[in-house]
């Protein structure tokens, strides 16, 4: 019988929640990686090896690997770090993804890493040189806040396409394996002066539509869009949420019109909207919305949910998934329509992320 | 012989190594360069780029503040210390 494992990465290690297809009960086993801080932990179905991007204040960052579902931990950041003598420093792992027999690393400052041996050696693949990337390295030039790839997204079926979020500036498309770049963010808004006309635009999260790659969407600094062109060409398609902010977003596995994100209050809370907490869902690409809360904390709930926070399984009936940065993570395998609180009391999480095992 | 005392946050890290190591070095440099010769990525934990000394990470030798360049004495005392900081 199927299982269902979510990887779950919070400020205080990492954790594994299983259950079997049915998805009802669910076993917390955790914490990992020694308790370090976890920026984004996947599964790679490929290897069935467990992966945690970290950085602790005291030694740096690395990243963690588990060959047995997490039962054993090591880790490593052989080769995972700019030339001593240059002027890139290391200061987070950001991001993981898992693809094509390799894993990427989204670093800050930014920089991709790739590792062809399940993550016990790591060598730089790219800095996304553009006519900006001097500007994105230099803290004098940089709006406030850490800058790095936040995300790495790789291509389905392509080993040498991909897209990476460099924060703060851009959504990048390469189809070289990393050689070049193309700034994908025609049609994008930005709420502050940008210099160069391609770029400087805040994007948050990334997806695309399994069912048809020319299908994708993002959650901005600004607005929620969608592009019908494979990234060529976005537009916006807030109108009806709450807010034009949030960080997390799911597309459904199987129907490209249907859509899910976590608007939150864009000051310092960045939390969800007047302590009641829901999802939202399209059904038609974003021409409208709907506000999912069956199951969900309606008083006194403040949570918030950040950029890898929500994800889902592909499962004949997919089941969607987020966690908060109060530890809590929901689960609904109707669509959203009903939430059930499967863990309660987790460190606050960075990323939620999940894969059927056999 | 110098003594070298590590933060209880290494040993999780790599597997055998101990709180406590004696070895002969010139150096606070070449001392961890042993360590890490026997469990490999041990000096990334305490030395990032620059080369220097990790901003939350001090080093002691006989009770003074120390760099990767101290020099060591047959009998030092090397403390390696996690910086307070956290929560």
């Amino acid at each position: 019988m199927s299982q269902v494992l979510l990887v779950v990465g919070t400020r205080k290690g990492c954790f594994v929640l299983e259950s079997d297809g049915d998805r009802r009960d669910w076993n917390v086993r955790g914490p990992f990686c020694e308790g370090w801080p976890v920026y984004h932990a996947l599964y790679d179905t490929d290897s069935g090896n467990i992966y945690a991007a970290a950085a602790s204040e005291w030694h740096g960052a690395t990243v963690w690997r588990s060959l047995d579902r997490g039962e054993t931990w090591t880790q490593s950041s052989e080769g995972l770090g700019y030339a001593d003598d240059g002027d890139l420093k290391m200061s987070k792992v950001s991001s993981l993804s898992a693809a094509h027999g390799r894993l990427l690393a989204g670093a800050e400052q930014a920089g991709i890493f790739e590792s062809r041996d399940d993550g016990a050696t790591w060598k730089l693949l790219s800095t996304l040189d553009h006519p900006a990337s001097k500007d994105w390295n230099d803290p004098d030039k940089q709006p406030p806040g850490h800058l790095g790839v936040s995300a790495t997204i790789p291509h389905p079926d392509d080993a040498e396409r991909f897209w990476a979020i460099v924060q703060g500036y851009s959504l990048f498309e390469t189809a070289d394996d990393g050689k070049t770049w193309t700034a994908r963010n025609n049609g994008l808004r930005a709420e502050w002066p940008r210099e160069y006309d391609d770029i400087g635009f805040c994007v948050h999260k990334f997806v695309y539509s399994p069912t048809d790659m020319s299908r994708m969407y993002q959650q901005n600094h600004c607005g929620m869009h969608r592009s019908d062109d494979g990234g060529h060409s976005w537009t916006e398609i807030t109108e009806g949420l709450p807010s034009d902010f949030g960080f997390a977003a799911a597309v459904h596995p199987h129907d490209k019109d249907t859509f899910y994100v976590v608007p939150v209050d864009p000051g310092h809370a960045r939390t969800m909207h007047d302590g009641k907490a829901a999802v939202w869902r399209t059904r038609d690409a974003g021409s409208s919305w709907r506000r999912l809360h069956e199951g969900l904390p309606q008083s006194d709930a403040y949570l918030g949910v950040l950029r890898e926070g929500m994800t889902n399984d592909a499962l004949d009936s997919p089941g969607f998934y987020f966690g908060t940065s109060t530890g809590q993570v929901f689960a609904s395998c109707d669509e959203g329509d009903s939430w059930k609180e499967i863990a309660s009391y987790l460190p606050a999480i960075s990323s939620v992320e999940v894969a059927v095992v056999d | 012989m110098a003594d070298v005392y590590l933060p209880s946050t290494l040993p999780p890290l790599f597997p055998g190594l101990p709180r406590r190591i004696e070895l002969d070095a010139p150096t606070v440099d070449d001392a961890i360069r042993q360590i890490d010769e026997r469990w490999p990525g041990f000096r990334d934990r305490l030395v990032e780029g620059g080369p220097a000394i990790r901003p939350h990470i001090h080093f002691y030798v006989d009770q003074e503040r120390a760099g990767l360049g101290t020099r060591l004495e047959p009998r030092s005392r090397v403390d390696v210390i996690a910086a307070i900081s956290g929560g």
